[in-house]
């Protein structure tokens, strides 16, 4: 009888980089609907419930960022809509720049804005004193003690 | 008396706007329109036969069966891809002229032929074929629920309709595109491959599946009415899984 030999016919392409493109689709999926909770969750708590928007001012804002729970939802709201939005820019950057060169310059100057602003927006939360000590009392609000 | 007999059959002229390229005399495409006489039984493709064997021979374009199933004469008809000989005349609006283009996203050779090998390359790198490992002494047993799971993705026919309608592909040209999604599906799916693991690695490419922005123009472009986006869902959830 003869003898059957099946050849394997093809080996899988080696791979020449790196993918993360898996794991930026997945974080879009993620960051998406959270996105929607944590905007949505946001904008009723500032505008609508208690006084509704005439409630915001400097005082508000100072005293939401008293309380360590708001500063992390300020923080995840920050840190997820930048990297979704600088991802999904990204996205439409590789299909639609045709020069290499182009796509790179984009994508880094996309990418710089957004560690930039994520940096700066970061600092602010975890930073921020509404009555810093040693100001000129006439520019501080009316609620501080050195008034 | 047979003659009394014959009824006459309503005829009307529409006016066909044809894309035309010939690489030898134009440097750039140009629309030519022609009047041809058609009944409420012609397709496209009746048309452009008329417009070939009896007004301009020149004009070119491709068709093999005529019905539907080899998948020769995709173009862009009005805007939209579509096989000429599926495509009834009375079912455009004939009070319009009636545009052919040929399908986007792959390079013109003439009038309405493109080059498809780009299109058949990347069907050849999703190895579109059955890997097992076994000897095949006999068939390969499937239980009808199995069958099913792949079905759909069974009935392409490798017109390109989808992959040219896909707006990722017009612009980038390295995209798999859903066509070779859809045939990778047809084996990653059958109970009796083996390459699954293969295929998803293969796919899960910065040119593969997650180039796919869900636009849905593939599904809508399929002369055979595959879910293309749909079987394209499903291959990304397989990578996620990492199985079938």
């Amino acid at each position: 009888m003869m003898s059957v030999i099946i050849e394997t016919p093809a080996k899988p392409r080696t791979r020449k980089q790196a993918n993360l493109e898996k794991y930026g689709w997945l974080f879009m999926r993620i960051s998406g609907p959270l996105l929607v909770v944590l905007v949505f969750t946001h904008l009723v708590v500032n505008l609508v419930v208690g006084d509704g928007i005439k409630a915001i001012d400097f005082a508000f804002v100072a005293g939401k960022w008293a309380d360590p729970f708001w500063q992390v939802w300020d923080l995840a709201m920050l840190w997820l809509a930048l990297i979704h939005g600088t991802n999904g820019m990204r996205t439409i950057v590789n299909d639609y720049t045709e020069k290499t060169k182009v796509r790179l310059a984009l994508g880094t100057t996309l990418w710089a804005v957004c560690g930039l602003l994520i940096l700066l927006g970061t600092l602010v939360i975890f930073t921020f004193d509404p009555c810093p000590a040693g100001a000129n009392p006439d520019l501080l609000a009316s609620f501080c003690p050195a008034q | 008396m047979a003659n009394a007999a014959a009824p006459v059959i309503d005829s009307f002229t529409v006016t066909l706007i044809i894309r035309r390229f010939n690489p030898e005399v134009d440097s750039e495409p140009k629309w030519v329109d022609y009047d041809v006489e058609m009944y409420g039984t012609d397709r496209v493709l009746d048309a452009l036969h008329k417009i070939k064997w009896e007004q301009d021979g020149s004009l070119t374009f491709r068709r093999s069966c005529a019905h539907g199933v080899c998948g020769s004469d995709a173009m862009r008809i009005n805007g939209r891809n579509r096989l000429a000989c599926k495509t009834l005349i009375k079912d455009l609006d004939i009070s319009q002229p009636i545009y052919v283009e040929p399908i986007k996203g792959l390079p013109v050779e003439k009038d309405l032929i493109v080059d498809m090998n780009p299109f058949y390359q990347a069907y050849k790198d999703i190895n579109p074929f059955l890997i097992a490992s076994d000897k095949p002494t006999k068939e390969r047993l499937q239980s009808p629920e199995d069958r099913a799971r792949y079905d759909d993705t069974t009935k392409c026919i490798l017109c390109a309709a989808c992959t040219t309608s896909c707006p990722v592909f017009w612009t980038d040209g390295q995209y798999f595109g859903p066509a070779a999604i859809v045939n990778a599906h047809r084996f990653i799916f059958d109970s009796r491959d083996e390459g699954a693991e293969l295929r998803i690695d293969i796919l899960n490419d910065k040119e593969g599946v997650w180039r796919c922005r869900t636009t849905f123009n593939c599904t809508e472009a399929c002369p055979r009415g595959i879910e293309v986006t749909k079987a394209i869902a499903e291959v990304k959830q397989a990578i996620l899984r990492g199985r079938a």
